[in-house]
């Protein structure tokens, strides 16, 4: 259709700037964006000082410009966690001595709690910004990032180690240098991959950025203006209708994340990919759609591709040069691993390990110079507590969602329509529920160890039910035809077909799950409603409590023994049951 | 020692990889060539002949572990400058369009933007891509996707071209096209490619293309032959001419010695722990019998002239030359002087019933390959009668890479399987002897 605008035929970019329908759309919603980065971003650098209560309104005519701080507060960390991404999981991907600490390192990083690493940072960036609202802003953000970012690395490092050997080798045999490789076909490679966990941090940062938001230091209440403080304020004033408000709002806010950036960006990053998945080319998204059409924002894309070509001459070939005066690694081909003497490495995981050992001790000293040793033993039981409550959840999520999941999974033009609503409810911040919860424990006396449980598995229940949609989805039609044919019974049915097709993709939402579990843990074991603190027995209340009374010793061992429990399940259960099913359950190559 | 115009120059060239303990494993052994202005040389062998190493290595994609490559007179370094590569698999980015694709070797030169798109647009127009300059290459079909590559080749100008089984993804007709299309552009100078150097594994594209055929035997890889294509171009395939030097090749290709069974086809003394250095060809039991089954045909009675047989069975010379070794080894065949021949095993084999089929298939496997034995033996000593894969598998690496290792018990678990000979349990990676009590 355009190729005949106004009865002419079309050609050459210039023409392609000419406006059309879509710029009627792309307008407003361009300058909109950048008027509101311009407010959003001024409200952060006011001044503050620790102590001074920070008046959080709870008049809903505030709330959209507190939606927009907790927008802008997402963003920023997704833009931190994205630089973050390309220089750790290159350096990993490329360095094996790098290669050798910074992988461990991120394992561990991703099993500790992310509230933790609020309340362990907060005061340092406090520090870092006296006397402006930056420091606890910058908290809160990169507690935000440390839930994203981990993911994504990881994404990026495996998605660079499996760069397709012959792409390599023509962009070798083509001259394209380690810079370009880097930008033309490695980071091109990762992009599905990356896009894919990036949005999926994104739905679970949601949760996270509604809970940085009010928090405690030392006794002293932070409150950041906030789609998350509002709440926080409203649960002290045992507010329902403020409430209300906060879910209504943050309903347009995800409705927004979904329609403009989650939608559009995983479409777009299917250009990336060698091959055309028939079965996923659906709708292309209005977003993307406007984007690519309207000529404004063409215009605006050129200008940005013109200023990144500028970039990537200037730039690039000045780090290139660098690089290459430094003889990095980056530039050893492939092929040809450079070999490091011996004593190198022997020396290098001398010195990890001396390093190791020294962390240790002195964590173990401030530990151990405030606690005694049985209160570690009965830190460790709580730990038990709350991985039993973690895995009994699971357990019910499954017996609900797995068939359910498989129903609406081989029905294609129902997961169509459901899968966007898991997606949906599993990017909502469930924390805005708590309330709900608490309002209806207190009003049947219910017992809160068992009832503030379901709080744990609120958000995380919908990943194991959108990978088992994902899975039954995916079970070749013919299986089914075959058990059809053969009129086998419901029983053998699940067993011998529906179990094994979905078991690779359920335990990748059965794993998601629980990590997410164990994070809402800490907010949900303990749930103050006015007057009211509610608690369940668990490790996630005890952090918190640690965490508001600003007990640095108590917090480093719940934290350090949440991440054994984390770590361990994840090795002795999920990742065995993962390899397991990756090995002996895949429909691919049989 | 520079000849004047000598385009590739190649002089004592080895390659080795290294293998667990046990030394390193030579893949090229003492290659000596040259590639001289104006002509089209392709290289034959079969799988595992270090072809596609021997390419890379001139191309500066790989080291040599001796010797020396010159491009140009200059010694070789890195990729060269000057050389286009074509890939078997296209080696295309799918996140750029076709144009993007081709400019990408430009880029690199630093050609200024608009000659670049310039250069491009004449290179996509001459392989025969216009109207899909804004494609991506998904969109397209292998063919296209070929001459995509092709493209990006030949838009760098260069002196030599370097293909590496460029048409082995194609179908037959796409295949034909394209490789006439090349010829053509080249005979006619439409392209300022001096010459060309082609690793492929199909004979008929050799003696189609080519000026001079070079035959590598296989293990190590060595230049065991050259033969001259005299033919005038066009090149009828089915001409006489075009089919004796055909056949002349696939003599070549059969008399060669390689690889373990060459050596005991002759009645080489064994070597010493010859069981776990020997490497099973990857030859599918049903493939065998159907194979078997053909030659007993009324159309062959026991004996087929290769060509023949490959034609008529639509195989590919490296399927057909792993299905060929794999009846040598295990003496149902012989081959030799560009035939093969069943012996009187193999007659047996193919009247026999499928159980006893299975039992003569055994039977030659004990007797032949010594690594079957091995584990036989070692099965029947045992009092449980199982033994751990993992066991074999560290035999088999002293004397092999791990990856060799895993490929030849695979491949004798599949031999053994069909001749129940042993029992393999995928779940818990053990043997154990096939009498025993079987359960579910």
């Amino acid at each position: 259709m355009r190729s005949m605008l106004w009865g002419l035929p079309v050609r050459g970019w210039q023409d392609r700037l000419r406006p059309n329908f879509w710029d009627v759309v792309a307008f407003p919603l361009l300058f909109g964006l950048l008027t509101m980065i311009v407010v959003g971003a001024g409200g952060m650098t006011k001044p503050f000082d620790l102590g001074v209560q920070q008046a959080i309104s709870l008049d809903p005519l505030n709330l959209p410009y507190y939606a927009l701080r907790t927008v802008l507060r997402m963003f920023i960390a997704l833009g931190v966690s994205f630089a973050f991404t390309l220089i750790y999981a290159a350096a990993a991907a490329k360095s094996r001595m790098a290669e050798k600490i910074l992988i461990p390192i991120l394992d561990i990083l991703q099993s500790i709690p992310i509230l933790s690493f609020l309340t362990i940072t907060v005061t340092g960036w406090i520090a870092l910004f006296p006397g402006s609202l930056l420091g606890p802003e910058c908290a809160a953000i990169f507690a935000i990032f440390t839930s994203q970012a981990w993911n994504m690395t990881f994404s990026l490092y495996q998605s660079l180690r499996t760069v397709p050997l012959d792409l390599q080798e023509a962009a070798r045999m083509y001259h394209v240098g380690p810079w370009g490789r880097f930008w033309r076909l490695e980071l091109p490679h990762a992009m599905p991959n990356l896009i894919w966990n990036m949005m999926m941090s994104v739905s679970g940062g949601w949760f996270f950025v509604v809970a940085s938001e009010a928090f405690t230091v030392d006794g002293h209440d932070i409150a950041l203006p906030g789609v998350g403080s509002y709440i926080a304020a409203a649960m002290a004033q045992r507010n329902l209708t403020a409430v209300g408000y906060a879910v209504a709002i943050m309903l347009v806010v995800i409705l927004g994340y979904d329609q403009l950036l989650f939608r559009p960006l995983i479409s777009w990053s299917r250009k990336f990919r060698s091959e055309m998945e028939p079965g996923l080319e659906s709708d292309r998204p209005w977003f993307l759609t406007m984007l690519q059409k309207a000529g404004l924002a063409r215009a605006f894309l050129m200008g940005f591709r013109a200023t990144g070509r500028g970039w990537d001459q200037t730039v690039g070939r000045t780090a290139y040069l660098a690089l290459k005066m430094v003889g990095s690694g980056l530039s050893t081909p492939m092929d040809r691993p450079r070999k490091t003497p011996r004593w190198v490495e022997r020396g290098y995981n001398a010195l990890l390990s001396i390093i190791a050992l020294y962390v240790t001790y002195r964590l173990g000293a401030v530990v151990a110079s405030q606690l005694e040793l049985s209160e570690v033993e009965r830190v460790f039981l709580l730990g038990l507590v709350t991985a039993v409550r973690v895995l009994v959840l699971i357990a019910l999520a499954t017996i609900i969602w797995v068939p359910i999941g498989v129903w609406v999974g081989l029905r294609p033009a129902l997961t169509a329509r459901v899968q966007p609503i898991v997606q949906f409810m599993a990017a909502f911040p469930n924390n805005l529920f708590f309330p709900v919860a608490v309002v209806l424990i207190l009003r049947f006396h219910a017992n809160t160890e068992i009832w503030l449980s379901p709080l744990m598995i609120l958000g995380t229940q919908w990943y194991i039910l959108f990978n088992v949609i994902a899975g039954a989805a995916s079970l070749p039609r013919d299986f089914q035809y075959v058990a059809q044919n053969l009129g086998v019974s419901r029983w053998v049915w699940w067993r011998r077909l529906i179990i094994p097709a979905i078991f690779p993709a359920y335990i990748t939402g059965a794993l998601t799950a629980a990590g997410g579990s164990w994070n809402a843990a800490i907010v949900s074991e303990w749930v103050k409603w006015g007057p009211d603190t509610l608690t369940a027995t668990g490790i996630g209340a005890y952090i918190h409590v640690a965490s508001d009374q600003g007990d640095t010793a108590r917090l480093i061992l719940g934290t350090a023994v949440l991440c054994i429990y984390v770590i361990l399940l994840n090795r002795l259960l999920w990742r065995r049951l993962y390899n397991y099913a990756a090995e002996r359950m895949r429909l691919d190559d049989v | 020692m520079t000849d004047a115009g000598t385009l590739i120059e190649v002089d004592h060239l080895f390659k080795t990889y290294p293998v667990a303990e046990k030394g390193d494993r030579l893949v090229l052994d003492d290659l000596n060539f040259r590639l001289a202005p104006g002509e089209i040389v392709a290289v034959l062998g079969k799988s595992g002949s270090g072809k596609s190493t021997f390419l890379r290595i001139i191309a500066g994609l790989s080291e040599p572990s001796q010797g020396e490559v010159r491009y140009q007179g200059k010694p070789v370094t890195g990729p060269v400058r000057g050389a286009g590569m074509v890939f078997q698999s296209f080696a295309l980015f799918p996140w750029l369009t076709v144009l993007g694709n081709v400019e990408l070797g430009l880029e690199a030169l630093n050609v200024p933007r608009d000659e670049r798109r310039k250069r491009a647009e004449a290179a996509i127009d001459l392989i025969g891509l216009d109207g899909f300059k804004s494609a991506y290459p998904k969109e397209l079909s292998g063919g296209m996707r070929q001459r995509v590559g092709f493209a990006r080749a030949l838009v760098i100008n260069p002196d030599v071209l370097l293909l590496d089984e460029p048409f082995s993804a194609l179908d037959v007709l796409t295949a034909e096209t394209l490789r006439g299309d090349l010829v053509d552009l080249w005979r006619d100078r439409k392209i300022p490619t001096k010459s060309i150097l082609m690793v492929s594994h199909n004979i008929e594209e050799s003696v189609e293309m080519a000026d001079r055929i070079l035959i590598f035997s296989s293990d190590p890889g060595r230049i065991r032959a050259e033969i001259r294509v005299p033919l005038p171009r066009p090149r009828d395939w089915n001409s006489p001419g075009f089919r004796n030097i055909v056949d002349q090749v696939y003599t070549l290709l059969t008399t060669l010695p390689g690889g373990a069974a060459g050596k005991r086809a002759r009645g080489e003394p064994g070597v010493e722990g010859q069981e776990f250095s020997m490497r099973i060809p990857d030859a599918p039991t049903q493939q065998l019998s159907a194979l078997i089954d053909t030659l007993m045909e009324d159309r062959y009675r026991g004996r087929a002239d290769l060509p023949d047989l490959a034609e008529y069975q639509n195989l590919q010379l490296d399927d057909l030359f792993v299905l060929l070794d794999g009846m040598q080894l295990l003496g149902f065949a012989h081959v030799g002087g560009g035939d093969v021949e069943l012996t009187p095993a193999g007659k047996n084999f193919s009247n026999a019933e499928m159980d006893q089929r299975k039992k003569i298939f055994g039977e030659h496997l004990l007797g032949n390959v010594p690594l079957a034995a091995h584990i036989q033996k070692i099965l029947k000593e045992r009092p449980n009668h199982r033994a751990p894969a993992s066991r074999f598998l560290t035999e088999l690496e002293d004397h092999m890479s791990e990856e060799d290792a895993n490929d030849t018990l695979e491949r004798i678990i599949n031999w053994c399987r069909y001749a129940e000979l042993f029992a393999y349990d995928y779940d818990t990676e053990t043997f154990r002897l096939e009498d025993d009590s079987e359960d579910a």
